[in-house]
Order: C-alpha cells, then sequence, then structure tokens
C-alpha cells in the first residue's frame, strides 16, 4: 500500500479575525506554529512523502511556510510536496468566474492529478485541526481491515444541532453507517470526524464519477454519507488530544489549552512524532535582569523586560519594562513598550503597544489587534 | 555563471581542542555548542556568508562525524550552493600516498586542488575556535590596498595575556616587522587572531617550499609565516576593534556564554545586520512554570523551566524542575535538573542529568574555578560534585558514596 494526501487548505474561515489575511491553514498557534504543521507532521510521521495540498484563497502566507517543504522532508525528486494553485468554479451561474466553493468541488477538479499519481490509497484532510494523530495506526488499520474508507474519529460531547460538527456513527465493529451534521445531531457522547480520512483511489474514483454526474456539492453527506451505504467505511478512533478552531474566543482557548503539561505532552511529545515547522533562525530568548514571566509559552527572539503571566509569545515579542502581559497571545513580532498593562489580548504580527496603554479584554472575547496594528 | 571566485575561504577544524577536556572526547572543538543554539564554527561560517565569501572548505580531522553532519549541504548559511558553497574536505588518500594532516599549512597544501577549483584571488585562512563577528571582506580591501602578500588580523589583547598568543611588531605602516609565537617577553600587544588573507600564488609559493623542508613542523605560526617574513614579503597587520575570544579553555568558553547576557551585553547575538546563522530542529516553544524564575538568562526553544535560573545560558530541551535552581552556568542540549538540585558556576554536556538535591560548585564560585561535567552522565541524587573538577564516567563512580555530600 502507498499513500498520497491531498489536503484542503482553502476549507474553513471560521475566525474572519485571523483569516482576513491568511489561509486558516496558515494561522500561527502555540508560539512557532501554523495550523497546517500538525497534519502535515502527522502525515510525515507515518512515512507519507508524497503530499499536495490544494489552495483556494490567501495562500499567499501558506506558500511563504511551506517553502520547498524541505523542514517536513518533502523536498524530494519523487513524490514530496505539490501546490495545487486555486480554479474558476464550473458550477452554476458563476461558472467560470467565481473561484471552486466547495471542497468536493476541489477534490473533482484534482480527479486527474489523483489519477495519474502511482499511489493506490488516498488520504484526504484539512489542515487546520491541533493534534497528533497516528495517521501510520490508521492506515494499518486500513490495510488489515481491508476497508474502502477509514475516517479517524474523536469520541466528544456534543449539543444538539451543533454546527460545527459531524458526527459519524458506527456499529460494534466499527463499520460506518452514517455520517451526519448540523441539525440531525442529538445531544450526547458521539464520534466526530477529525477531517481526515484514508480511501482506496480506485473507490475514491467511483465515488468522484457519482459526484460529477449528480453535481453534489458537499463532501459529508455526498460523499461519505452516501459512500457509506454502498462501501465498506471503518472508523479509526482516536484517543490522544484533538481540538478544532470554531471562532476567536476558541483559538484563544485552544491556545491557553497549551500552558498545560499534559496537552503539550499529548501533543509535541510523543516519542517518534514530532511536530515539525519551518524553523526561522531566532537568537535563545532573552530574559533580563527585573523579568518575571510565569506559566507562559516562549518563542526564541523574544526580549522580555518586564511581567509575562498565562500567555504564549511568538518568536520576535519585545515586552518592555514594568509593562505587565496577562492572558495574552502576542504574534511574531509584537512590541509591548513600558509601562503597559495588557489582559486577554490577541496581538497579530508587527502590532506595536505604546507606552503607557492599558487594554483588556475577556476570555470570553478577546480584544483583537489587527496586523501591522498601533496602538 | 563564472566559475572563478574571487575569495576562497579555508576553515580549520581539525584540532582536538584538548584544553576543553571532556567536551571534546567524542566531537571536534568547532562542533562545541555556544550561547544556547549554536556551535562555535556557526561564527566564522556565518562571517563568510555575512562578507559575501560562498566558496568554503571546512578541514576536519578529528572526530568528524558530528561535525559533518551539522554542516551538511550548507543550507542553514545559505551555504548550499550549486557552485561553491561549503564543502568538507577529510584527509584522504592519493595515488602516491595518504598522509593525515600534519599541521595546519599541510592541511591547506593538501587541499590546494580544491582552492584551484574556484581559480582564487585570494584564500582566507580561518580557525574555528573563535567567537567574533568580522566583515572578512574589509580586510580583503585593506590587503588589496597594501599589495600585501599576506595580511594577519590582530587582536589588542593586555600586555600580561600577550605571552599566550602570536605576537606581531608593526612598523607605522602597519607592516609587520617581527612574529613571535608565545613570546616569554611580548615586545607588542598586537595578538594574531588566526584569520589571514593570502594572495594566492604567495600563498601556494611558500606551501610548496614548506612542504619540501622535512625540519618544517607544517604550521602556519611556526613555519610559514616565519618563512615569508624572512624572504621579505609584503606582509600586513590588519587591527580588529571589537567582540573577539578565544574559547579555546573552558574558563573562557563560559566567559564567552556570559558575555551574552546582561542589559548590555559584550557580544549582542540579536543583530539584524550581521545575523549568526545555525542549524536547529524544530523544537516545542519553551515553557515557564507556575513558579519559575528566569532572570538575566537567555533560554531556547524545548525548554522546561519551573526552577530558578538565574544568570545562565541554556540551550535546547533543558529541563530544570520545581525548587532545583540554576546559577551562572551553561546548559548544553537536553540536560534536566532535578528538584531541588543546585547547580553553580558550571558548564554541562549533552543529556546529562542531575540528581535530585544534588549540589554542583559553589554559590560563589569557589576558588578552583568553572566545574565541568561530561555528557551523557546520570549524577545519583544528593551527592555533592565540588567547584573546578571535571565530572566524567570515572569521576561519578567515585561520587555515589559521598562522605561529605549534600546532606549526607
Amino acid at each position: 500500500m502507498s499513500t498520497i494526501a491531498l489536503l484542503f487548505a482553502g476549507a474553513g474561515n471560521s475566525v474572519p479575525e485571523l483569516t482576513d489575511i491568511r489561509s486558516m491553514a496558515s494561522v500561527p498557534f502555540g508560539c512557532r506554529y501554523r495550523l497546517i504543521d500538525f497534519t502535515l507532521s502527522n502525515l510525515v510521521n507515518a512515512g507519507i512523502s508524497h503530499v499536495a495540498i490544494l489552495t483556494q484563497h490567501n495562500y499567499q502566507s501558506l506558500m511563504d511556510h511551506l517553502g520547498s517543504g524541505k523542514e517536513w522532508d518533502l523536498a524530494r525528486r519523487n513524490g514530496g510536496l505539490d501546490i495545487l494553485p486555486p480554479f474558476f468554479t464550473v458550477m452554476g451561474p458563476q461558472a467560470g468566474v467565481n473561484l471552486f466553493t466547495s471542497s468536493l468541488e476541489g477534490l473533482l477538479n484534482a480527479r486527474n492529478y489523483l489519477e495519474s499519481s502511482s499511489e493506490d490509497t488516498v488520504i484526504l484532510s484539512d489542515c487546520d485541526t491541533v493534534n497528533n494523530l497516528d495517521v501510520g495506526a490508521l492506515l494499518r488499520q486500513h490495510e488489515e481491515t481491508g476497508a474502502d474508507l477509514t475516517i479517524a474519529v474523536y469520541r466528544m460531547m456534543v449539543e444538539a444541532g451543533n454546527r460545527n460538527v459531524e458526527v459519524v456513527r458506527s456499529d460494534g465493529t466499527g463499520r460506518v453507517s452514517d455520517v451526519y451534521s448540523g441539525n440531525d445531531i442529538t445531544s450526547g457522547r458521539k464520534d466526530v470526524s477529525m477531517r481526515l480520512f484514508a480511501v482506496s483511489k480506485r473507490v475514491l474514483l467511483n465515488l468522484l464519477t457519482d459526484v460529477s454526474v449528480h453535481r453534489y456539492t458537499d463532501i459529508v453527506h455526498d460523499l461519505l454519507a452516501r459512500g457509506a451505504k454502498k462501501y465498506d467505511f471503518r472508523i479509526y478512533r482516536h484517543n490522544g488530544y484533538h481540538r478544532m478552531i470554531n471562532s476567536l474566543a476558541e483559538y484563544f482557548d485552544r491556545s491557553m489549552e497549551l500552558l498545560d503539561d499534559n496537552v503539550r505532552e499529548q501533543l509535541f511529545r510523543v516519542p517518534g512524532r514530532p511536530v515539525l515547522t519551518k524553523v526561522h533562525n531566532s537568537v535563545p530568548a532573552d530574559y533580563k535582569e527585573g523579568s518575571l514571566v510565569r506559566n507562559s509559552l516562549i518563542a526564541d527572539g523574544c526580549v522580555i523586560e518586564g511581567n509575562v503571566e498565562n500567555s504564549i509569545l511568538f518568536r520576535g515579542v519585545h515586552v518592555g519594562k514594568n509593562t505587565s502581559v496577562e492572558n495574552c497571545i502576542l504574534m511574531q513580532d509584537t512590541t509591548v513598550e513600558n509601562h503597559v498593562y495588557m489582559n486577554c489580548v490577541i496581538t497579530d504580527k508587527s502590532v506595536r503597544i505604546r507606552e503607557g496603554r492599558v487594554l483588556s479584554g475577556h476570555q470570553t472575547k478577546p480584544f483583537y489587534i489587527g496586523k501591522n496594528g498601533d496602538v | 555563471m563564472s566559475k572563478k571566485k574571487e575569495t576562497v575561504a579555508m576553515l580549520l577544524a581539525g584540532g582536538q581542542g584538548s584544553r576543553l577536556y571532556l567536551l571534546t572526547e567524542r566531537i571536534a572543538k568547532p562542533a562545541v555548542s555556544f550561547g544556547g543554539k549554536y556551535r562555535i564554527i556557526d561564527f566564522p561560517l556565518s562571517n563568510c556568508v555575512n562578507s559575501g565569501i560562498d566558496a568554503v572548505g571546512v578541514l576536519t580531522q578529528y572526530q568528524p562525524l558530528l561535525l559533518n553532519e551539522y554542516i551538511g549541504n550548507g543550507v542553514p548559511w545559505d551555504l548550499d550552493r550549486t557552485y561553491g558553497g561549503v564543502m568538507t574536505l577529510p584527509p584522504y588518500q592519493a595515488k602516491t600516498k595518504s598522509d593525515w594532516y600534519k599541521g595546519t599549512a599541510n592541511a591547506i597544501y593538501q587541499n590546494m586542488h580544491f582552492i584551484n577549483r574556484f581559480d582564487p584571488e585570494y584564500v582566507v585562512i580561518l580557525s574555528g575556535d573563535h567567537i567574533y563577528r568580522m566583515e572578512y571582506s574589509k580586510m580583503i580591501q585593506y590587503h588589496k590596498k597594501q599589495n600585501a602578500a599576506c595580511t594577519i588580523a590582530v587582536f589588542d589583547v593586555p600586555l600580561k595575556e600577550a605571552s599566550r598568543f602570536g605576537i606581531m611588531s608593526t612598523d607605522k605602516s602597519g607592516r609587520v616587522t617581527k612574529f613571535e609565537e608565545k613570546p616569554k617577553k611580548p615586545k607588542s600587544t598586537k595578538a594574531s587572531m588566526g584569520v589571514y588573507v593570502f594572495s594566492k600564488d604567495k600563498l601556494f609559493k611558500y606551501l610548496i617550499a614548506d612542504e619540501a623542508d622535512p625540519s618544517s613542523e607544517n604550521d602556519f605560526g611556526k613555519n610559514v609565516i616565519p618563512a615569508m617574513l624572512k624572504a621579505g614579503e609584503r606582509m600586513f597587520a590588519y587591527g580588529f576593534e571589537g567582540y573577539w575570544k578565544d574559547v579555546g579553555t573552558i574558563q573562557s568558553l563560559w566567559e564567552a556564554n556570559m558575555d551574552l547576557l546582561g542589559d548590555a551585553p559584550k557580544l549582542k547575538l540579536l543583530d539584524p545586520d550581521w545575523k549568526i546563522y545555525s542549524r536547529n530542529t524544530a523544537q516545542p516553544p519553551q515553557y515557564i512554570g507556575e513558579n519559575a524564575s528566569v532572570r538575566n538568562s537567555i533560554v531556547t526553544e524545548g525548554c522546561k523551566i519551573c526552577g530558578t535560573v538565574v544568570n545562565s545560558v541554556l540551550s535546547a530541551g533543558v529541563e530544570v524542575e520545581e525548587g532545583a535552581v540554576v546559577r551562572d552556568s551553561v546548559l548544553f542540549e537536553h540536560v534536566t535538573v532535578k528538584k531541588g538540585a543546585r547547580v553553580y558556576y558550571s558548564v554541562i554536556d549533552e543529556r546529562t542529568t542531575v540528581g535530585p538535591r544534588v549540589t554542583v560548585g559553589e554559590p560563589d564560585g569557589g576558588k578552583k574555578g568553572i566545574t565541568l561535567i561530561g555528557a551523557d552522565l546520570n549524577i545519583p541524587g544528593r551527592v555533592k560534585v565540588p567547584s573546578g573538577c571535571r565530572l566524567d564516567d570515572d569521576a561519578l563512580l567515585g561520587l555515589t558514596h559521598p562522605e561529605g555530600g549534600a546532606d549526607a
């Protein structure tokens, strides 16, 4: 069995503040990562060396981050990293005018690309989830059971009508009977889709033929739910940490969860499965005399002269003297001058907070300052 | 694209660095860690790139594995070039003879064909055991202006330390009149930094002559430079001002690390115009715990600090557990300091674990100087490692039954 992965980098714009200037896949997360790093590392750690990324909007920052793919060992002569540029939709009145609108349509357009690849198994995945999924184990199970499709699921409490998840229903043997979302969801502990599945290329191409004949548009209802009635679809249950990000408040909350030892162990310290990312040439973080840092994650290149508590500091952040930064997420190259007080603030890249400012948001509604902002 | 390079740099990285003791037991001196996320060789390599020199030969001999791996294809320094770039040059077997590098001059002699590939005008000879930022391009300009055969970078040292260095005497124009290797009574304070610019033809001429002399030790400082002086070649001293430190001893390596700390550090790593590049891996961000205290220190990725860290330099993946104290120390990659342990005035090599309630060194530094602890050791709980000692596997055995242990 050989595997190619196709990632949907256009998917998800649930945090408009952060995705105004970038795709969800390249949203900065956890001091030094971009969201795509988690999925990409999971694939590479499973030995997959051929990855295609389907782009849609605002993908310049993503391409800049990925480069040749060298950091993930994907700069290969055979396989490696392919970036598929966006294309116009062929459906509806917007045909030839607007970009494609759904992952499924993107997949249809990648059909030729997939057909010409030598691999017999395809992994399809979004790349805005935060987890350290054992894709290798998923693939082994996929091969052992001989399933047509194996989807990664995560068991969690869901509320009725939750619009952010898709529930995967399966029987006692792990065989999928249905995949559904929205109003069909009743409350309770359910297996929700982690938006990653392995599928045999033959079955995928058959499904895609149905899709184009019927002009289907939805990957969950039209491909997964319909396919489960016809083919042998199975679940792979992930037991570690897994999060999706559906709002700025959730972005804030998921970031702060990284301050928990347990979460970091499950995400970053799994033996043999490191989270890889683009490595920059930053100097070590510099803690000056008079600084006080508590319960925080700090990236290299930071210079800290003041107080930092319960916060996440990205590369090159400067915290001035007699300044207090509490419960904040400060992205790359944020400068906080002297005598500033900040609480529950998210600053995007290269923000400057001038001397003496007092800024505060709340956990449920963090105060966000856009890229290059000057307060 | 022209294959000619005006300048080729040759970096002598074969030395053992025996005065660094345990640190260079398994790796060459230029591969020794420095400043949290660098290795010594990053400084001359980055200086080359920042000076526009993109053909660099690294001469390796002693324990080259880690150094070879570290340099790799040169990507971190932007030295992965289609033509030129960085290349490691180990000793090799030739048709008629094979030899280890007998001395610094012989090492270059054996690689004259490498230099010739680029048909350069100038050859810069560097050593891999100094920490400094230097614009070699300015020195080459000076070399050209003086129409010199050889230009030697010099650094003004205190007179009492001058006998540790190669010392130049010059006339008013800067021309070298006398060169003495480690003189007992130094006549000048201009110490050679081990950075030479040669006009290629002159260099080759004297290397060939030196090789033909059976009594020569084939060393630049001892043989080649004196021979050129004697022959009346135009040799000039190029004064360098700025930070320069020979990190050939544990004490000086420790001092150079300490020079990175403070509000106005003697050596500032953060300089957008003169970056020092290094090969890094992607490790998780550093976590500073609820009860931690980190002051006047530099810390890098992958570290987890729950104790107290003051005046120290911590490399990637260091863990300092709750109640542990690290002061005035340099900890290399993946060192773990267990609960309640105390580390003072020490250099600890990679992957060593300092057990719970162990004391290493003395809070005031003691009289015997910096304590050195080797790599991959597991120091059992509660022992006391006296200041100034060098702890390796054998010495560790003697410590497991302490008479004067910290809590015994």
